[in-house]
């Protein structure tokens, strides 16, 4: 289904050379979501100056804790779940539209659930509108899917592709000096390939605990990495 | 997914296109960069190094002293020295063959492909790169403009408004207030007023325990607002009030000549004032007809400007979607537009965009917190996909360790900036 969405979008490109890199998807149609929100507006509203009504407002939905607004008398089993530490994202918030009473047993919220998952993103897209913007609030939820790429191997070239390496690393620099300085950030330079490795797949399998290494190596391929190890390791 | 060859290398189909008539001239393509911060200094240099003479490179920056705005405001607090945030060019020219001419570029002539600068020379080139960061909107904080800056500065462009600025909080008497007006989004590094809240807390905590802080912001949250607020009730209790929107914040105005602020028709006379206004691309992107609005909208896989595909343009100007406004997106994007300029004008090889982000800001000594994000392109904007941000409770160790981790980057990115 993502792969079938991407293409669509690499069909209309506005600029030649525009299209090609796109990696990442939008959550879904938020303008055929707006239509299915049509069925909630009895019980909920959002957009500007929303407020509750026999359900919760949905602006700042999502990154808001379950049963969050202090104003709002929300049943007992949505209490829980909240103080459980149950927080609105993208994939709770997929599964309580799914189906809410797998989520929170005894939620108030009388509604059968959306079984089409295009629909739920569709729907999802929509709400996301009214949530905090990223460029404002960097850590506000994110706005798209990333996809993952396959890069065929006449792009890629072999293992180790020391110039794909080159330009992955660029972004390790902008913190890990080239020099091998390591004044506060370890330096990279110079590692044998293996240790590496394993340790960038440490970070991608959360094994090491720093969250911004997670999140960088989250996004590398096995490849990917050992372009890295190979760039680095020669440095 | 998998993107097949011809599509994958459709930036460098379209060097050969452009590519023709410079091939007949048997010319150098040239690249030429406006703004020598930390998206255009690093798209210089990163052209600059993997062309290897390949391209011909011109910086137009009219400092000779580059003051970074990142890390001016542990200036503020005394954390570090004007010295250590200064840069120079002379790296960029001598060892990577950059021209770097300190003039104003004052318009750019699309159809002629020139930049016109203040001195009344003109620049050809074949590909613009623009970074020129913010620019204020008039009128956006009623009585104050830039005359009232010496009086109540911005300090949101590093240098000697930053001196100004510290010079007037050390010099308020015991007791004294400081008033920041915060500016309403989007704007350039959205911790920034807050981590600079912080620092004169910090300053004024040691030296003038009674002051007092207050924040007029028009804004109803803020980035990281949870870990500041829990720094300052910990470090600063009772010196910080903020009033948002609920309380007038946004309905703020200022009178230079008697030091006095009125949110929401109460005055208050201050000692120290910080105006941050509302903010717009630098100058350059609308005298060269590139903004839609107050922000310059881009192609988000290449930073390519929507309305002329010979320009690209970088980092606080930019309206791209979901990256914050700062040094680490603007460096993240520079990458990303010169290697789709090299792959352009010398048929390098092009790889998927790739972004990222993060924000570091220091609380009070050995308190740091960050949040981050990495960022892809789809054909709508620059869109984010995952993300971190640091947590309320957590050890001092670990604060400390995020400090040590910002001084670090710090380091990284000049480097990877200036050479």
């Amino acid at each position: 289904m993502r792969r079938l969405v991407l293409a669509a979008l690499l069909a209309w490109a506005p600029l030649p050379g525009a299209r090609a890199d796109q990696v990442a998807v939008p959550l879904g149609d938020a303008e055929a979501g707006a239509e299915i929100f049509r069925q909630c507006r009895a019980c909920h509203h959002v957009g500007e100056g929303a407020q509750n009504r026999i359900g919760p407002h949905l602006n700042g939905l999502f990154g808001r804790p379950a049963a969050g607004l202090p104003d709002f008398d929300y049943s007992d089993s949505m209490e829980r779940a909240g103080a459980d530490g149950l927080v609105w994202d993208l994939e709770h918030l997929h599964a309580y539209i799914e189906n809410p009473r797998s989520l929170v047993s005894q939620t108030r919220m009388v509604f059968p659930g959306i079984a089409d998952a295009t629909q739920r993103s569709d729907f999802l897209a929509f709400l996301r509108r009214y949530s905090d913007d990223p460029a404002n609030i960097p850590e506000a939820a994110p706005t798209a899917l990333a996809v993952e790429i396959v890069l065929p191997p006449e792009v890629l070239g072999l293992e180790g592709d020391a110039e794909y390496g080159a330009y992955l690393a660029a972004e390790c620099l902008t913190c890990h000096q080239a020099d091998g300085g390591n004044d506060g950030i370890p330096s990279i330079t110079g590692w044998p390939d293996e240790d590496f490795v394993v340790a960038m797949h440490a970070y991608r399998q959360k094994l090491r605990p720093h969250p911004l290494m997670q999140m960088m190596a989250a996004r590398l391929s096995d490849e990917e990495i050992a372009a890295l190890a190979a760039y680095f390791g020669d440095l | 997914m998998t993107l097949n060859r011809r599509r994958f290398l459709g930036t460098s189909a379209v060097a050969v296109t452009l590519g023709a008539p410079m091939l007949k001239a048997q010319a150098t393509p040239r690249v030429v960069v406006v703004g020598g911060g930390a998206g255009g200094a690093t798209a210089a240099r990163q052209i600059a190094q993997d062309s290897e003479g390949a391209i011909d490179v011109t910086l137009i920056e009219p400092s000779r002293t580059y003051y970074t705005c990142f890390f001016s405001n542990l200036y503020i607090g005394g954390f570090r020295d004007m010295n250590s945030i200064a840069h120079d060019y002379a790296t960029l020219a001598a060892e990577y063959g950059i021209n770097v001419v300190h003039d104003w570029a004052t318009g750019v002539d699309r159809d002629a492909k020139v930049v016109a600068l203040a001195g009344g020379a003109s620049v050809p080139y074949d590909r613009l790169i623009l970074s020129p960061g913010i620019d204020f909107v008039e009128g956006s904080v009623p009585g104050w403009d830039l005359s009232a800056q010496t009086r109540m500065p911005h300090a949101y462009k590093a240098g000697t408004q930053t001196a100004l600025l510290k010079a007037q909080v050390e010099a308020m008497p015991q007791g004294g207030t400081f008033v920041m007006v915060a500016p309403p989004n989007p704007y350039r590094c959205p911790p920034g007023p807050y981590e600079r809240v912080s620092m004169v807390a910090h300053v004024l905590k040691a030296t003038n325990p009674t002051a007092k802080i207050i924040i007029a912001d028009p804004k109803p949250g803020f980035s990281k607002q949870a870990l500041f607020e829990e720094g300052w009730q910990k470090h600063y209790s009772g010196m910080i009030e903020r009033i948002g929107p609920d309380f007038g914040g946004e309905n703020t105005s200022v009178n230079a000549a008697d030091m006095s602020v009125g949110i929401d028709g109460e005055v208050i006379r201050a000692d120290a004032v910080n105006v941050i206004p509302a903010q717009k691309a630098g100058l350059i992107c609308a005298a060269a007809g590139l903004t839609d609005g107050d922000w310059a909208p881009v192609v988000p896989a290449t930073m390519q400007s929507r309305m002329d595909e010979n320009i690209h343009i970088l980092g606080d100007a930019t309206q791209q979607g979901d990256m914050p406004k700062s040094g680490f997106s603007a460096n993240s994007q520079a990458k990303v537009a010169a290697m789709a300029i090299r792959g352009a004008l010398t048929g390098s090889r092009v790889f998927p965009a790739r972004f990222s982000n993060t924000c570091w800001s220091l609380i009070d000594t050995n308190d740091g917190v960050k949040v981050g994000a990495t960022y892809e392109a789809t054909e709508e904007k620059i869109a984010k996909v995952a993300g971190f941000v640091s947590d309320t409770g957590e050890a001092p160790e670990l604060r400390a360790a995020t400090y040590e981790e910002s001084i670090g980057w710090y380091a990284g990115i000049t480097a990877d900036m200036f050479g």
